[in-house]
């Protein structure tokens, strides 16, 4: 069935929606680009000047020309620690090496010498997490100093921190997924054990070190005078210490070992899924800024980006009739089958079990399921209570928590309360979060979150005796919701890695397909579901 | 009509007589050389006989092998070609000696013509015009100024032991001769040591004008004229048909000279009578002098059979098995005009040297003729001539023909050697050649512009760059990132471009210190926003672009370090504790990758030590009986220049 989108691309209300989009866009573009610029140009100039490549460079030399870059954490670390880590310092995401998707995490050593802060750990966590999920080879491109020490409480001794990075090595390897580490500079104290860990280790010649202890460590403790070269250069490493195993001229040198390391991995693919030729969209996926108001609180259809989003704009719906603010169905994504759960409205009970019903579908047949979330959450009221909808939303969230199939979820709007975890929120595990720049994330609204607020408030003082005008109530709600305006914005969402990044939405057919083709590098395991409150 | 014949030659030419004799229901046999093994006119004749290694002299030339083949295989008769064996009379003896037919002249015929005093005497006396001259022994220079008035000014006077243009003048006008061959003559006396002059006509603006004709041992036709002015040192570039500014009137006064050349000496079968023309003020009846005789098929005949739908093989095989002339001379006719192109294996800019090399890709056009000997995969050895192929374009008009010709070489791809395609493109594009005004020092004087044009561009360069990233087959054009795209490097054999892919089929080129952004669009390739008729073409030794500019990159492997990594930098280290059994350099040898540097025994075993790379042994640390430890210098190399 081919959907038939309603919109009227010459209206003005297309235009101005357009405009409003644009602007959010650039505002994400801007946060990018900051990000990629890393540690600015004097940095980025000194690093160049030692012979090495920028790390941005250095992960495009480590991937096919022309392969997909799927980022991760684009903007993570934005605007946090008064904006001394852009990027986190770290460059993470999939790409394709001899065609294979591995998963690539860069160092930026341009910022702070490419030290951990919390967030880079938690982005370096991320990371592997997804590779794990998903069975990609892991490349560590490693030039770093390590944890950055003013920030050591909140990078060292938590179970998600630091260590973790090296357990989960270890762990991923124990499951066939293989770890391979490029030493392009510094890899010292903890980080030492990033190639020590890794099933392949590569090191750059005069450039790259791997110690426990640097020179003035040593010198310190023992008094040993040694050079940074003699204590863990690359000659040390691959004739002497064995930390590392191949020894590389330069950093082009090296990620050429990388690359032909990952041809040698002797991998295939899972059969999972039965793809069909791509095919584009019958409307134009740049038209998606026009059709979505740039305004939350305006409903519109949801199969208008549907529309543009699956191939061919085919679009088998399911159960249109019932449950209707939620809209469920099976397309194709770039020739992946998928299952599509939308947002059409708040979710009632019926539409709670209409999702229930269509996961168990896609579980029971092996079909990624796609959410795009635009939720204000489960509707409220002593009917709907009633009549038990925390049960069947009860049902949705156990049948989106425990299906095995890959979910990824993109934010296309609202991501409110409940909502967000029968619609596959972060806490649900998706393989991939993606955020629109319009989007935004929070327990509620801010003016519901007032209120509520304010109706405590006013009960206290009215209990009391006391009066409160509508001036004063106005005032006191006034900075939640300024808070809740800056705390639900995808910036901030995305630079504390609540999601894996903000993209532009005409490009969410490719973070889709690309999502889902990550996605099943990983066989699918067969679901059990939990129980299902009747 | 035979029912098998040999052909005594190799490369197109071969192949060419194949294809004539393959319709005429005539079985072939080939020969070959110890190179040409798997050559294209082997696989295409019926039978092929070895005849020995890849020097002509072991293998073409040896006229008793070749016999011996016929023999053995029954071939009735044998086929020279052009070159080796075609203008020898001896051969023509020894094959009628073995009771076979010699496809050409008789050995008096090609005697005749081979020697070229005679070859022009007797011309004379046929009535053929030969280019004036006065070479006697008489230096009186009243006598002297009387053969220049005989032979017409302007002249030459050349010193007869002349040589590096002393003693030589040109004189335009009778009033100068006394003074010039005075000069001449001193100057002569000076350099050589002897004053003796001669004299001979000048021509201005010489052309090559040759005329093909046809004898079965009695009568002979002509086939009209080729012009083959096109020519860089003596070797013929581009010929066409008819001659361009050639009349009618003319056309008859130079082909009916040429019939009384051929039937003077009784000349049986293809012939080629050139002529040195004077273009300076367009063609005259009388501007037109004998050269020599070729006695044999022409390299350039194409243009002729194409003129005149005459199949030139097919004419000597039935002039040889005893049929007459197959046409009158009123028969024949002129339709269009006809141009060829010779693409060869060489490098022009670098003095047209020839080049070898195994072609990886080779594609030609439809719509032209080409006669080549070889095919995608085979070699161009340095034994034989490095023709790849003829080009030939026919068209009604001789601007046609020639924008046909020009079409077909842009639609040319040849990778895997140097070749002169883009120097025979610029030529099609030259404006005097384009007007016709042709003569033989047309490349000379040109030659700068003509290599200069045909350098590459750096847009042609980009789109390589896009071959070698493997961006060019249509599947591959990914490059979805979220924000940036990612710039990577793509090196080569000789320069590095930055390379952003900005979507599907877009992409952004950074080389020679200019951007180019360049897209697929519409089945064909876009840079800076100009469509191009390029070809981006991916073979097992690299990238080629063609159409117009060809550009070739090899790929560098970045592995191609691995060597010296592995065995460190200058230093040869021993690998285990062990003693040196003995130790095979010196301090300044020269060594090769792979050279054994030592011996080193230990575990009861004898581990030579070799060098990882190619360079000068610096010092040579250890000497036979040491004991030396794991990881101990023993051999260093001097530092390879950056």
């Amino acid at each position: 069935m081919k959907l038939k989108s309603q919109a009227l691309t010459n209206s003005d209300s297309f235009r101005s929606n357009r405009q409003a989009h644009l602007a959010l866009l650039a505002t994400a573009r801007d946060a990018a680009e900051l990000s990629a610029a890393g540690g600015g140009q004097k940095a980025m100039d000194r690093h160049v000047s030692r012979g090495k490549m920028p790390p941005r460079e250095r992960v495009a030399n480590l991937l096919d020309p022309g392969s997909p870059f799927l980022e991760i954490g684009a903007t993570a670390a934005h605007g946090m620690y008064d904006g001394a880590a852009p990027g986190a310092g770290m460059i993470a995401g999939i790409g394709r090496v001899h065609g294979q998707d591995v998963m690539v995490v860069a160092n930026d050593a341009t910022v702070k010498g490419g030290t951990y802060y919390p967030m880079t750990v938690k982005k370096h966590l991320r990371a592997q997490e997804i590779a794990e999920q998903c069975h990609l080879p892991c490349v560590y491109l490693v030039d770093s100093g390590g944890a950055n020490l003013p920030n050591q409480d909140e990078v060292f001794p938590d179970r998600d921190h630091f260590g973790r990075i090296f357990y989960n090595q270890a762990n991923m390897s124990a499951k066939g997924i293989a770890q391979i580490a490029v030493v392009m500079g510094s890899s010292t104290a903890g980080g030492a054990y990033v190639p020590a860990m890794s099933d392949v280790s590569i090191i750059v010649r005069n450039q790259g070190t791997i110690f426990l202890a640097g020179p003035p460590l040593v010198k310190a403790a023992t008094g040993e005078v040694v050079s940074a070269e003699d204590l863990g250069g690359g000659d040390v490493h691959t004739r002497l210490s064995g930390v590392a195993d191949y020894l590389a001229e330069d950093d082009a040198h090296a990620l050429a070992l990388a690359r032909r390391a990952i041809a040698n991995l002797n991998r295939k693919l899972p059969s999972t899924v039965d793809w069909q030729s791509p095919e584009a969209p019958l409307y134009d996926p740049e038209e998606i800024l026009g059709v979505v108001p740039a305004d939350l609180r305006t409903p519109y259809d949801i199969r208008e980006v549907i529309a543009r989003t699956v191939d061919g704009s085919r679009f088998d719906e399911f159960k249109a009739r019932f449950g209707e603010t939620l809209v469920t169905g099976f397309a194709h994504i770039e020739g992946c089958p998928v299952g599509i759960i939308a947002n059409n409205g708040v979710i009632f009970s019926e539409a709670a079990q209409k999702g229930a019903h269509f996961i168990e579908l896609c579980s029971m047949r092996n079909i990624p399921l796609v959410f795009l979330q635009n939720v204000t959450g489960f509707m409220v009221g002593r009917k709907y209570e009633n009549e038990g909808i925390a049960r069947h939303g009860a049902k949705m969230v156990t049948a989106v928590a425990t299906t095995n199939v890959p979910k990824i979820t993109m934010l296309v709007g609202g991501s409110f309360g409940a909502g967000n975890y029968g619609m596959s929120g972060r806490a649900y595990s998706p393989r991939f979060l993606w955020t629109w720049p319009n989007s935004r994330i929070s327990v509620m609204g801010g003016e519901q979150a007032a209120g509520v607020l304010a109706t405590v408030k006013r009960d206290g003082i009215e209990r009391s005796g006391g009066s409160w005008s509508a001036e004063e109530e106005a005032e006191f709600k006034r900075p939640t919701i300024e808070m809740f305006d800056h705390q639900s914005h995808p910036l901030y969402a995305s630079a504390r890695l609540w999601d894996d990044g903000i993209i532009d939405p005409r490009k969410s057919r490719d973070v889709l397909s690309l999502s889902l083709h990550a996605s099943l590098n990983a066989p699918i395991q067969p679901t059990r579901f939990g129980i299902f409150r009747m | 009509m035979f029912s098998k014949i040999l052909i005594a030659n190799r490369g197109e030419i071969a192949c060419r007589v194949i294809d004539s004799c393959r319709r005429m229901g005539v079985a072939t046999v080939a020969v070959y050389s110890d190179a040409d093994r798997g050559a294209r006119h082997v696989a295409m004749a019926d039978q092929a006989v070895h005849l020995g290694g890849p020097a002509p002299s072991d293998s073409y030339l040896r006229g008793d092998a070749i016999i011996e083949a016929a023999k053995k295989t029954g071939a009735q008769a044998i086929h020279p070609g052009y070159g080796f064996l075609s203008e020898n009379p001896d051969f023509v003896d020894a094959v009628e000696a073995a009771g076979l037919v010699f496809i050409g002249p008789s050995a008096k015929a090609i005697r005749a013509m081979g020697l070229k005093d005679a070859a022009k005497a007797l011309m004379e006396d046929a009535g053929v015009p030969v280019v004036p001259g006065y070479h006697g022994a008489n230096q009186d220079p009243a006598y002297l100024a009387d053969q220049a008035s005989r032979i017409g000014y302007p002249v030459l006077i050349k010193a007869v032991a002349g040589g590096g243009g002393k003693g030589m003048r040109r004189v335009d006008d009778p009033k100068d001769f006394a003074d010039a061959l005075a000069s001449a003559q001193s100057e002569a006396k000076n350099a050589f040591g002897n004053e003796a002059v001669l004299i001979e006509k000048y021509v201005l603006q010489p052309r090559h004008i040759e005329v093909q004709v046809f004898g079965d041992g009695h009568r002979a036709v002509y086939l009209f004229e080729r012009d083959c002015s096109l020519q860089r040192r003596h070797q013929k570039v581009i010929e066409e048909a008819p001659a361009p500014g050639m009349t009618d009137e003319i056309r008859k006064v130079m082909g009916a000279a040429a019939v009384r050349a051929a039937e003077a000496i009784g000349y049986k079968g293809a012939g080629t009578i050139e002529f040195i023309v004077d273009g300076a003020n367009g063609l005259r009846a009388d501007g037109f002098w004998f050269m020599e005789m070729n006695t044999r098929l022409q390299v350039e005949h194409p243009v002729t059979e194409a003129i005149t739908g005459v199949d030139l093989v097919e004419w000597q095989l039935r002039v040889a098995s005893g049929e007459p002339l197959p046409a009158r001379q009123e028969d024949l006719h002129i339709n269009g005009h006809a141009f060829e192109a010779r693409l060869y294996a060489e490098d022009v800019p670098a003095g047209f040297l020839p080049a070898t090399g195994r072609l990886s890709h080779l594609k030609f056009p439809d719509g032209a003729r080409i006669e080549t000997g070889v095919r995608q995969g085979d070699t161009i050895s340095p034994w034989y001539d490095p023709m790849i192929a003829k080009v030939v374009t026919h068209g009604p008009t001789r601007a046609i023909a020639l924008r046909g010709l020009e079409a077909a070489l842009v639609d040319t791809e040849v990778a895997g050697s140097v070749t002169n395609l883009d120097f025979l493109i610029a030529l099609t594009r030259h404006e005097g050649f384009r007007k016709g005004e042709v003569d033989t020092g047309l490349i000379g004087r040109d030659l700068d512009s003509l290599i200069s044009s045909s350098e590459a561009e750096s847009a042609t360069r980009a789109l390589a760059v896009i071959g070698l990233a493997g961006l060019a087959n249509p599947e591959a054009r990914g490059g979805a990132t979220l924000w940036q795209p990612l710039r990577r490097a793509i090196a080569w054999d000789g320069g590095e471009a930055v390379l952003e892919v900005l979507g599907p089929g877009a992409a952004r080129v950074t080389l020679d210190g200019g951007t180019h952004d360049i897209r697929w669009q519409g089945d064909r390739w876009w840079v800076d926003d100009a469509l191009r008729r390029n070809r981006i073409v991916t073979h097992d030794t690299g990238v080629s672009v063609f159409g117009g500019r060809t550009v070739h990159l090899t790929p560098l492997d970045p592995l191609a370090r691995d060597i010296s990594a592995a065995g460190g930098d200058a230093l040869t280290r021993s690998p285990m504790p062990g003693l040196v059994k003995s130790v095979h350099v010196e301090a300044g040898q020269q060594v090769k990758i792979g050279d054994r540097l030592a011996v080193l025994e230990a575990m009861k075993m004898e581990h030579s030590l070799t060098a990882a790379r190619d360079g000068v042994v610096a010092e040579v640390l250890a000497k036979a009986g040491d004991q030396v430890e794991a990881g101990a210098p023993l051999i260093r190399l001097e530092e390879e220049e950056a």
